[in-house]
């Protein structure tokens, strides 16, 4: 799972009033390459919440993520392409996210996280 | 008759690694996935920038359907229910990001960052009352809910969709709409058993130009020449185009047959040898009523 999916999932649990970012617990990470698409990183830049996918990117173990970004920088090259590693680039292999509310964790298994909810959290 | 796999279990235990295996191992299968998902992607009506759009794949299963949306250059992020399904998906390296989740719960995706979603041959299951827990119209509002909040203004979701009848076709649709849906149905090949396949077509956002229901394919079959492919015959499209006061389905009438028309029928008649009255200033002139 990227963190570009990590970036778009809340959690679902009934009653939870904020369930984002969820907070990850990393077991295994693996870097896969993806292409370079600065049209789709720029399009992108706007929907992401930037804090969580730093903060989420350390998490990780990727410090290279400046900790704020103007829409200006999406103009550097260098940015870009760190962003792209960031968004795109670093996978959770396994491990676990965790509902920052309700504390309830979501299994992540061979990079698919289980958000199957039980029944009485629907 | 095959019955439906819907009446046969719930998609997670009728996807079990048998059945994924098998269906994503049999040729036919996969052809119709990407004809229907390409269809889909068509329906989609995303801008041609070539910017790669975010979408959401509902039902992914396999993976057949994220294919063609890899294909096309987009990035998606696929659901299913069945773990089976999902794992042939990672086999296939699906390039998508896949979450094993029951979209009748809802989807959990953060407000306005999806471009497009698209389903294949899933919505369908949400109309089961599976487990006891299972509410189908609280499932229904769930996934609609979820899905409408997590689509950017103006982005469209298409459903193919195998209704068991009309009543549940009709179902899924009230809940879409509830939900702030506008849009409607298209109809591909409407008069054929084998071909005939549906496509819920759903906007998010103020009804526009952009929102107008598409045109249906194979329609056309049974005219007789292209320049009356536009005049819609037998349409078979169902438009809700104001979400608080639902259009009841409308059947176009066909287009009165103009003399251009009854010319050219004549012309036919005439080269298949039958005898033909001449045409004159009085061919296929309007009659008084009482004709």
């Amino acid at each position: 799972m990227r963190l570009l999916t990590h970036n778009m999932l809340s959690s679902n649990i009934k009653g939870v009033t904020n369930g984002f970012p969820l907070r990850i617990e990393v077991e295994k990470v693996v870097e896969k390459s993806v292409d370079f698409n600065p049209d789709f990183l720029k399009n992108m830049f706007a929907k992401i919440e930037y804090k969580a996918l730093v903060e989420a990117s350390r998490i990780m173990g990727y410090a290279e993520l400046p900790d704020h970004a103007e829409p200006s920088m999406l103009e550097s090259d260098d940015f870009l392409r760190k962003f792209h590693h960031a968004l795109m680039e670093l996978h959770l292999e396994e491990g676990t996210l965790v509902c920052p509310e309700t504390g309830r964790k979501f299994p992540v298994n061979k990079g698919v996280p289980n958000m199957l909810l039980h029944e009485d959290e629907v | 008759m095959t019955s439906r796999p819907e009446l046969k279990a719930p998609p997670e235990v009728f996807y079990n690694d048998e059945e994924a295996r098998k269906y994503t191992s049999s040729s036919r299968i996969i052809e119709i996935q990407a004809q229907l998902s390409e269809r889909a992607l068509e329906l989609l009506a995303l801008p041609d920038d070539g910017v790669p759009k975010l979408l959401l794949d509902i039902g992914c299963g396999s993976g057949l359907s994220g294919e063609t949306l890899t294909e096309s250059g987009h990035q998606w992020i696929g659901f299913d229910i069945s773990l089976s399904m999902l794992d042939v998906a990672l086999e296939r390296e699906a390039e998508g990001d896949l979450i094993l989740g029951d979209m009748g719960q809802g989807l959990g995706v953060r407000p306005g960052v999806i471009d497009g979603a698209i389903s294949i041959s899933a919505v369908q299951w949400l109309c089961n009352a599976d487990k006891s827990c299972h509410e189908p119209r609280k499932r229904l509002k769930s996934f609609f809910e979820s899905l409408y909040r997590c689509l950017a203004r103006g982005a469209r979701a298409v459903f193919q969709v195998y209704p068991e009848n009309l009543a549940q076709r009709e179902l899924i649709l009230g809940y879409a709409m509830r939900a702030g849906f506008a849009g409607g149905v298209v109809v591909d090949f409407p008069h054929s058993t084998k071909r005939r396949k549906e496509y819920l077509v759903l906007t998010c956002g103020p009804p526009s130009l952009s929102s107008a229901t598409p045109k249906a394919k194979g329609e056309d079959e049974e005219s007789c020449s292209d320049e009356e492919s536009s005049g819609d015959e037998e349409n078979q499209t169902v438009s809700i185009s104001d979400r608080h006061r639902p259009r009841k389905k409308q059947k176009l009438n066909k287009k009165v047959k103009g003399r251009e028309w009854v010319l050219r029928k004549k012309e036919q008649m005439r080269r298949k040898g039958n005898a033909v009255p001449l045409d004159t200033k009085y061919t296929a002139r309007k009659r008084k009523a009482g004709f």
